[in-house]
């Protein structure tokens, strides 16, 4: 086998190269179209499948931004023009979709990937087709890669202020219900870090894999446990039966909930009042937000989309506001290139956007933002407490591209 | 002592669960010798025609008891009468059709329902036993799943349906030179099987959710219950759910879902490799 495969190898070689060379004949071809036409920007997103209760309002989020930069005048005098690819909660199709995004549109940037594990398949190759990445969606943080942009909340944005706000509410034992992947595990892990630091106790951690729908010797488990109240790193479509399991049992009225993904896919709509009310959120954004920017933001999004629009998510509003980043970077830049948009957004932007000052950390790529705790009631958030201007403190602890510019990571942060 | 009790309620509750999903199988497969891979699908689209009733304002209990197993039952005749009656004793084709059947189900109900969870909120409250709480719905399943099994075992051990179904799936031929119809009995059958599956399907819904593709959850823990089972479809695929499912239950509580339901799995195939012919090829080999 592998004796076979090195000849393939070197077959493989001298086609991909001859067909590379043809491609870049190509490309140059349309670059220069391009130059006079539209800048081009991607979205990969999950518009079907389990997760795209998530995706579908973060592609409403690009479409919007895109619409409004262009009837502002566009960037550098043109339009810029979104591709859209459904990567239908396939792994598979990320990295096949960054490729065609990379090598066949030739976008200026890629925004898009929900989950760690879609990132970190999709950073590799953006990477690699030097393609600049916008990554929207909180996360655990750690990713440390001149080439990427995040823009989400990170674990000591939030958990450093939603595990003790709710340990002060509720009470010092925690039972932490994860998905079972790098984003529930090492979530769950930055949990423990803040609990035992504030002297609190976890009392029962269980992880599930994304189809699990089955939570009935859970429940069992946590009542047995006594939990003063849950931290739920729940994800996608299958595991929001936990929340009608939780109610079906008569539980929502005795152990109160922390979550850390509820409403990122407009689960209050879905789910009954009873099952949601009460659920303790950290989030930079939430409609309820007082600022006008935020105000004139619901007035025209409400006006494209129609008032009965479910609701903002947080990964929504960080994929709108991501693109700003990026236009002003291009704006600074004075071209779409990459390397001189990468540049520019290190100079330190910071912008005044709908979820407030909105700043990117030049050592990390990551944002500096406000943070706010929000409580579900009858659908509706309800904001409790703010703090203004969060570091991501876990990413520049261990990153930093000012002094190794060449840094390609994904730190797992020891906590 | 409490949890004693709720613990073996969720097991029990396992059980019932599998054996729901399992009896249409047992009907269509165990008894018809039609190797269905579609049967998870009937369970999908029974899931999708009790949230599509109740979200059209049907009483959730008819729409999960009643509009379930009959949407279910008539797609189900009329696949036998266009599929299913032409591969009678061609277990190869019968295969590759149903998986054919399987992935166009797959498709049309991604088409009309998208391919997002759809779920209902069970009915029924909690009940309260010692310091815990639990879903009075999983109580509501366990019960449904006893009269579907008291209900099946009457129908073919007292009625004179039972009877003509049973000697059919005998001997086709004897039958039929005794006046019966088989093309007919193999059609209600078939029909009774799926509207089977579609009442699981419904029944299932609350607690699960359902997504196009959740079939492909059944169809292989149905297999594995009706073939662990044995000859006798009834008693076999009550025997095997409760060894199944209680196995996967008390593992899923000692560690976590992913390993309970490797323990289920690693129980069938040594199942199977002591005893090839089913729990009923060797035990209760007279029961129904």
């Amino acid at each position: 086998m592998i004796i076979n495969s090195s000849v393939n190898r070197r077959s493989f070689l001298k086609t991909t190269a001859t067909a590379a060379a043809s491609l870049g004949l190509i490309g140059a071809g349309g670059r220069a179209f391009a130059q006079e036409d539209t800048i081009k920007i991607a979205s990969l997103l999950d518009l079907s499948g389990g997760l795209d209760a998530a995706g579908k309002p973060m592609q409403d989020a690009i479409t919007f931004a895109v619409e409004e930069i262009n009837q502002a005048g566009g960037l550098l005098g043109k339009q810029i023009s979104l591709i859209t690819y459904d990567t239908q909660t396939d792994m598979r199709l990320y990295p096949q979709y960054s490729q065609q995004a990379a090598l066949k549109d030739k976008v200026s940037a890629v925004f898009g990937g929900i989950t760690s594990a879609s990132r970190e398949v999709m950073r590799p190759v953006l990477r690699r087709l030097n393609t600049l990445y916008f990554y929207n969606t909180q996360y655990e943080g750690g990713v440390c890669d001149r080439n990427i942009f995040c823009t989400g909340i990170t674990p000591a944005q939030k958990q450093s202020k939603h595990v003790p706000y709710a340990m002060n509410k509720w009470g010092k034992k925690i039972y932490t219900l994860a998905a079972d992947y790098n984003y529930g595990q090492i979530t769950a892990a930055w949990t423990r870090k803040y609990c035992t630091e504030n002297g609190g106790q976890i009392v029962g951690e269980d992880f599930f894999p994304l189809d699990v729908t089955n939570f009935g010797s859970t429940i069992q488990k946590i009542q047995e446990a006594k939990p003063d109240f849950l931290y739920l790193v729940l994800v996608g479509g299958a595991h929001q039966s936990f929340y009608r399991q939780w109610a079906a049992a008569g539980m929502n009225k005795q152990i109160p909930m922390a979550s850390t993904t509820m409403t990122i896919g407009g689960e209050q709509m879905v789910l009954s009042p009873e099952e949601t009310n009460g659920i303790l959120l950290c989030f930079n954004y939430f409609e309820a937000l007082e600022t006008p920017a935020n105000k004139a933001f619901l007035e025209r999004f409400h006006k494209r989309f129609g008032a009965d629009y479910p609701y903002v998510t947080e990964l929504a509003m960080a994929t709108y506001q991501s693109v700003y980043l990026w236009a002003e970077g291009v704006k600074r830049a004075g071209t779409a290139e990459r390397m001189p948009v990468i540049e520019a957004l290190e100079s330190g932007i910071s912008l005044d956007l709908p979820s407030g000052k909105f700043s990117i950390d030049p050592q990390t790529h990551h944002c500096v933002m406000d943070i706010n705790i929000g409580q579900i009631q009858d659908r509706k958030i309800n904001i409790l407490e703010s703090f203004s201007q969060q570091q991501p403190l876990d990413t520049s602890g261990v990153c930093d591209l000012k002094k190794n510019p060449d840094d390609n990571s994904m730190y797992v942060i020891k906590v | 002592m409490d949890l004693l009790v709720v613990l073996s309620f969720e097991a029990l509750k396992a059980v019932a669960s599998l054996a729901l999903i399992s009896v249409g199988l047992a009907i269509i497969f165990g008894m018809m010798r039609v190797i269905n891979l579609a049967h998870g699908e009937f369970l999908m689209l029974g899931g999708y025609a009790a949230i599509v009733a109740t979200k059209a304002g049907i009483n959730i209990w008819i729409a999960t008891l009643l509009v379930s197993p009959l949407v279910v039952g008539v797609i189900g005749v009329v696949i036998e009468r266009t599929i299913i009656r032409f591969l009678y004793g061609r277990p190869r084709d019968t295969m590759l059709a149903t998986w054919g059947l399987s992935l166009l189900l797959v498709g049309l109900a991604t088409t009309i329902f998208g391919n997002t969870t759809e779920g209902i909120s069970a009915p029924a409250g909690s009940l309260q036993i010692g310091d815990y709480r639990i879903a009075a719905y999983s109580l509501i399943i366990i019960v449904i799943a006893i009269a579907v099994f008291a209900a099946i075992w009457a129908v073919f051990r007292f009625t004179r349906y039972g009877l003509i179904a049973r000697s059919t799936m005998q001997n086709a031929d004897m039958a039929a030179a005794l006046g019966v119809n088989p093309s007919r009995v193999y059609a209600v059958t078939f029909g009774v099987g799926a509207g089977l599956a579609g009442l699981a399907g419904g029944v299932m819904a609350p607690i699960t959710g359902i997504v196009p593709t959740i079939g492909a959850a059944y169809v292989a823990k149905a297999f594995i219950t009706v073939i662990g089972g044995g000859p006798a479809i009834l008693a076999g695929t009550v025997s095997a759910s409760v060894m199944f499912g209680a196995i996967d239950q008390i593992i899923t509580y000692l560690s976590t879902p992913v390993i309970g339901e490797v323990a289920l799995l690693a129980a069938a195939v040594v199942l199977l490799r002591f005893m090839p012919q089913g729990i009923t090829g060797r035990f209760f080999r007279r029961a129904a």
